[in-house]
């Protein structure tokens, strides 16, 4: 069997953590830079530019690219065959969170107790999914969240009757009443199926997909055009001033469910929105 | 129209703002956000005074990231608004002039900016690093034990808002969105 430090586990997330925070993804990266050929709004054209000229300078100066670089959330894939030694796998994300926020210069945005309110002053603990796959690796996503937008999200428990339909307009819904506070053009990840805690990990999930991909499912792939176009209809732009550019994707993602119900997770992100993947 | 502004403002310079107005601000401006709202509005209740007169002064919803060694500050995006909008209206009844956030705001704080001839400006979310390059100095002058959300006095130069909110009633996020509406 094959034996991984956890130390390995720590390093890896300080130094995304780090990265994630000051540079997006290629596929973000090329939403971004591509936004404003298509928006018709003077006023959104020139915040588009803006978000562009914030990367740049965010990547070359070492700024994080948003003051708000999120709580962080960890999926952790673990490979059935692999054994992890040297401590406790949680003390050692939760490690690397620490040391990439406390090194980086980024920010302390977690509190201990939702209602007490104390910051805990390293932005630990992260929100961790573990899930246990088939072989020996260990494949880490971070994607710290932010929460203007993460606070916009939503789940609802559709009737089985409400069909595609349900699904669009309750999309629709919570984009609408996000407006300018999720800080568009947004990434809408979207998960549909599951139980009321899996439909919201599955948009979860679905946001750190690359965002110039489609599902696999055609018609899920067919749901993520069309919803992208309906959102990019409602007028709401870059920063909410007004504009075509209101979403640069919608990522859906599915899962089997109950005969008596439709879960929809809508889980909302602002144009920075950072995903990254390291295997180990 | 394209506008520079210099802190603090006047009721003469608000009164001639209008929603979607591109204004550049310099000068002095205060920042708190959530924690530091919560902690005034206490002091006030108490019948105490705020360690900051915000009478004709500007706050910014802002939470920086911390500056790395040599720099002012960090990444200086705005929050989201609606979060201050319990507190809101006392501050601007007091002489606070004009804020600087994002997102909608509730009636009474649209309300509020209209009786004393306020401003809500919003700040491009997400712009953090782009917008710290306006600020020349930053200081913690109250609540240092909140970190990230203590009460920071900021010296911007050319600091980039749009007027949402002006004090004739005018809201550009409900007018805005209805041109692009298809």
């Amino acid at each position: 069997m094959r034996e991984l430090d956890v130390k390995e586990i720590t390093c890896a997330l300080r130094e995304m953590a780090i990265s994630i925070n000051h540079e997006l993804s290629p596929d973000m990266c090329e939403l971004l830079n591509n936004s404003d050929k298509k928006e018709e709004s003077p006023l959104g054209k020139q915040i588009l530019g803006q978000l562009k000229e914030n990367m740049q300078i965010a990547k070359d100066e070492m700024i994080p690219i948003c003051q708000d670089t999120g709580m962080a959330v960890v999926f952790a894939e673990i490979g059935q065959d692999v054994h992890l030694v040297g401590g406790n796998i949680e003390d050692a994300i939760n490690e690397g969170i620490r040391q990439g926020y406390v090194d980086g210069f980024l920010r302390k945005s977690v509190v201990a107790d939702p209602i007490q309110r104390v910051n805990t002053k390293d932005n630990t603990p992260a929100v961790i999914h573990y899930s246990i796959v088939a072989g020996d690796k260990v494949k880490l996503t971070l994607s710290p969240k932010g929460f203007g937008s993460e606070n916009m999200s939503k789940v609802y428990m559709l009737k089985p009757a409400q069909g595609i339909e349900g699904v669009k307009e309750a999309v629709l819904t919570a984009v609408k009443e996000a407006g300018p506070n999720a800080c568009p053009p947004i990434v809408v990840g979207v998960g549909i199926g599951g139980t009321f805690e899996k439909c919201a990990i599955l948009a979860k999930k679905a946001l750190t997909r690359n965002a110039l991909s489609h599902n696999e499912i055609p018609y899920v792939k067919e749901l993520e055009i069309e919803l992208l176009e309906k959102i990019n209809n409602l007028g709401i732009g870059p920063a909410g001033l007004g504009g075509r550019i209101t979403a640069l994707a919608v990522n859906v993602e599915t899962y089997p469910t109950h005969i008596a119900g439709l879960p929809v997770g809508i889980n909302i992100c602002c144009h920075v929105n950072r995903h990254i993947t390291r295997e180990l | 129209m394209d506008i520079k502004l210099n802190t603090p403002l006047t009721r003469e310079d608000t009164s001639k703002l209008t929603a979607g107005d591109y204004v550049y601000l310099s000068g002095t401006i205060y920042t708190a956000r959530d924690a530091a709202h919560a902690r005034m509005n206490e002091t006030l209740d108490k019948g105490e005074s705020l360690p900051v007169d915000w009478k004709n002064n500007i706050v910014y919803y802002l939470g920086p990231t911390p500056a790395r060694p040599g720099k002012v500050i960090g990444s200086a995006g705005p929050t989201t608004a609606s979060r201050m909008d319990k507190y809101a209206p006392r501050l601007l009844d007091m002489g606070l002039i004009g804020m600087i956030g994002k997102g909608k705001r509730t009636q009474e704080v649209l309300d509020a900016v209209v009786r004393n001839g306020g401003v809500y400006f919003a700040a491009v979310g997400g712009a953090g690093a782009l917008l710290s390059k306006c600020i020349k100095k930053a200081e913690v002058v109250a609540y240092d034990d909140l970190g990230t959300e203590a009460i920071r006095k900021l010296t911007v130069e050319n600091l980039p808002v749009i007027v949402v909110a002006d004090s004739k009633g005018n809201n550009l996020y409900e007018t805005a969105t209805e041109k692009y509406k298809k």
